[in-house]
């Protein structure tokens, strides 16, 4: 809260994961990351290069072995490649448990329900079950119960992958939009190269074994983007053709 | 209860054709095979009588059974043999639920509980009821206590054991969900925890129930308490005046409460499955 007035950056310094003890997994390892106040940040990478592990981390889900995060007194939300929907819900439940936990005053839930899928284009879908929905509907809901908090950041790790090529794109004009308007610092976790360019200011590539930052590439491309611009797909070439030299064949 | 309601209120997205059609095939899968069955053991019933496999007075004809049973029906100290068992077997149930319940949260919680007394719940469960009537009649002579003691004894573990189960099944990315929410201690016990593990408790619960009438009519044949009549009690009596019509009218209530209080667990836990989306009559 304070963060937006100084605009104080996010800071992850020398940040290291390890599971297991000390001969464990090195899911990261010296990861240094600076994030502008609503900037737009994709990490992108192989499976396996701890691009969840790092979200973890900014999200305060996980403790780093080594190193330091400060988000600046910035909140998180975070949305994942599930909805995770609480299933004995209604659509209204799930949003307003994310109040209820947020500290939000009952009289407020029900405008705040109608307001919040309103911006995620579901209005009047407060009474359907999680399971009466698609799989973009249930991703709508669940950014809908994300932006519930209130939170400076929101962490999406691989929100639309499961989704249909459709439902992705229309998703990808969504949180764009959104991201603008609420003003929100995004942190973006992807394996496809193309929705990185698409969606990010700045693109993060991260390598495994041990999982680190090995590349960043800004993307000074005019919004709205689209999946198919030539500049996207030419830009979305290039990284792609470079990971696959440093991956050493690997896939 | 409420579940019950709900689930009936639900359909209005179906067509009216489609939900009739539906209420058709309900009606064709859920009760004519049941209603088959009695009339093939009815059947079967009635051929071993005539067969003579065993003398009249040992195995009656159905007509003199549900006769028999409609007489009793109207016999002051055989409803209150009736009402007798249900009330000890719906407190011994209540009391049960109150303890496993109790029991389940402190284990599902506590790492140190859950050393403590983890195993020893399943172990209880194993143990068949009827062992423990020496040690119950011991402790509190021929009393309702004792009944009361077993029963509890018998259905606890297996509600514990639900809760427990639940709790330890709830999917880790929905707890992360939840977490990453800001749901914390109290909160995120009663608001996800509990309610993601509600399918298991209630299956754990209607396990609970079949240990607790179990147990109910095994403590009812052997505490025999003077001028308490009771359908446990009754059967003894019978048998001991030869009396076999109210012997099988007796054991047909005994079989016919524990399938409506069966049923009734299976509608709750129907009506929760389906609003999950969990249903098996979905597909
Ligand atoms: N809880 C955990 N325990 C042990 N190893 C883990 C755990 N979480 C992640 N890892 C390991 O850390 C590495 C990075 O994982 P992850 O962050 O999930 O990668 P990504 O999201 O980029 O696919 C992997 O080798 C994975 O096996
Ligand atoms: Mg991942």
């Amino acid at each position: 809260m304070t963060g937006t007035a100084t605009a104080e950056p996010i800071r992850i310094i020398g940040v290291g994961r390890t599971f297991g003890g000390a001969a464990g997994t090195v899911a990261l390892e010296q990861v240094d990351l600076v994030v502008q106040e609503r900037e737009f940040v994709c990490l992108l990478g192989a499976s396996g290069c701890g691009k969840s592990t790092l979200l973890s981390l900014i999200a305060d889900l996980d403790a780093p072995t080594t190193g330091t995060i400060d988000l600046g007194g910035r909140r998180t939300a975070v949305m994942f490649q599930d909805a995770n929907l609480f299933p004995w819900l209604t659509v209204a439940g799930n949003i307003e448990l994310a109040l209820r936990f947020s500290g939000v005053p009952k009289a407020d839930w029900s405008r705040r329900v109608t307001e919040l899928l309103d911006v995620v284009r579901l209005p009047g879908a407060e009474k359907r079950r999680p399971h009466e929905l698609s799989g973009g509907m249930r991703q709508r809901v669940a950014l809908a119960r994300s932006l519930a908090q209130e939170a400076e950041v929101l962490l999406m790790d691989e929100p639309f992958a499961a989704l249909d090529a459709i439902t992705r794109d229309a998703l990808h004009g969504e949180i764009e939009r959104i991201a603008e308007e609420r003003r929100l610092t995004v942190i973006f976790v992807t394996h496809n190269v193309r929705e990185a360019v698409r969606l990010g200011d700045r693109v993060i590539v991260m390598k495994p074994s041990p999982g680190r930052i090995v590349r960043e590439e800004r993307v000074p491309l005019p919004r709205p983007r689209r999946m198919e611009d030539p500049e996207v797909a030419r830009r979305a070439g290039e990284l792609h053709d470079e990971l696959d030299l440093q991956a050493g064949g690997a896939r | 209860m409420s579940a019950v309601a709900d689930r009936k209120a639900a359909p209005p997205t179906s067509t009216d054709a489609r939900g009739r059609g539906a209420l058709g095939s309900r009606l064709r899968g859920t009760v004519l095979p049941p209603l088959l069955a009695v009339v093939i053991a009815l059947a079967i019933w009635q051929l071993l009588v005539v067969l003579e496999v065993k003398p009249a007075y040992v195995l009656p004809s159905p007509a003199t059974v549900f006769g028999q049973l409609f007489t009793l029906l109207s016999d002051p100290t055989f409803l209150s043999g009736i009402v007798r068992t249900l009330s000890r077997g719906i407190l011994g149930f209540l009391i049960a639920l109150v303890i496993g319940t109790a029991i389940g949260l402190a284990v599902a919680r506590s790492r140190f509980v859950r050393s403590a007394i983890g195993s020893l719940l399943t172990g209880l469960q194993t143990m068949p009821s009827i062992a423990w009537f020496p040690l119950a009649i011991l402790l509190f002579q021929l009393s309702e206590t004792a009944i009361l003691f077993v029963l509890v004894l018998g259905a606890a573990p297996s509600i514990a054991n639900g809760l427990i189960g639940g709790v330890d099944e709830v999917p880790p990315p929905l707890m992360r969900t939840a977490r990453s929410l800001g749901g914390r201690g109290f909160g995120l016990i009663l608001r996800v925890i509990l309610p993601a593990a509600l399918p298991a408790y209630l299956s754990g619960l209607k396990q609970g129930w079949a240990f607790a009438w179990r147990s109910l009519l095994a403590g009812e044949l052997l505490v025999i308490i003077p001028n308490a009549a009771s359908l446990g009690q009754l059967l003894q009596f019978y048998r001991e005046l030869s009396n076999a019509p109210s012997l099988y009218a007796t054991m047909i209530v005994i079989l016919v409460v524990g399938m409506v209080v069966d049923q009734v667990f299976a509608r709750i836990t129907n009506g929760v499955r389906e609003r999950r989306g969990l249903s098996a009559l979905r597909n």
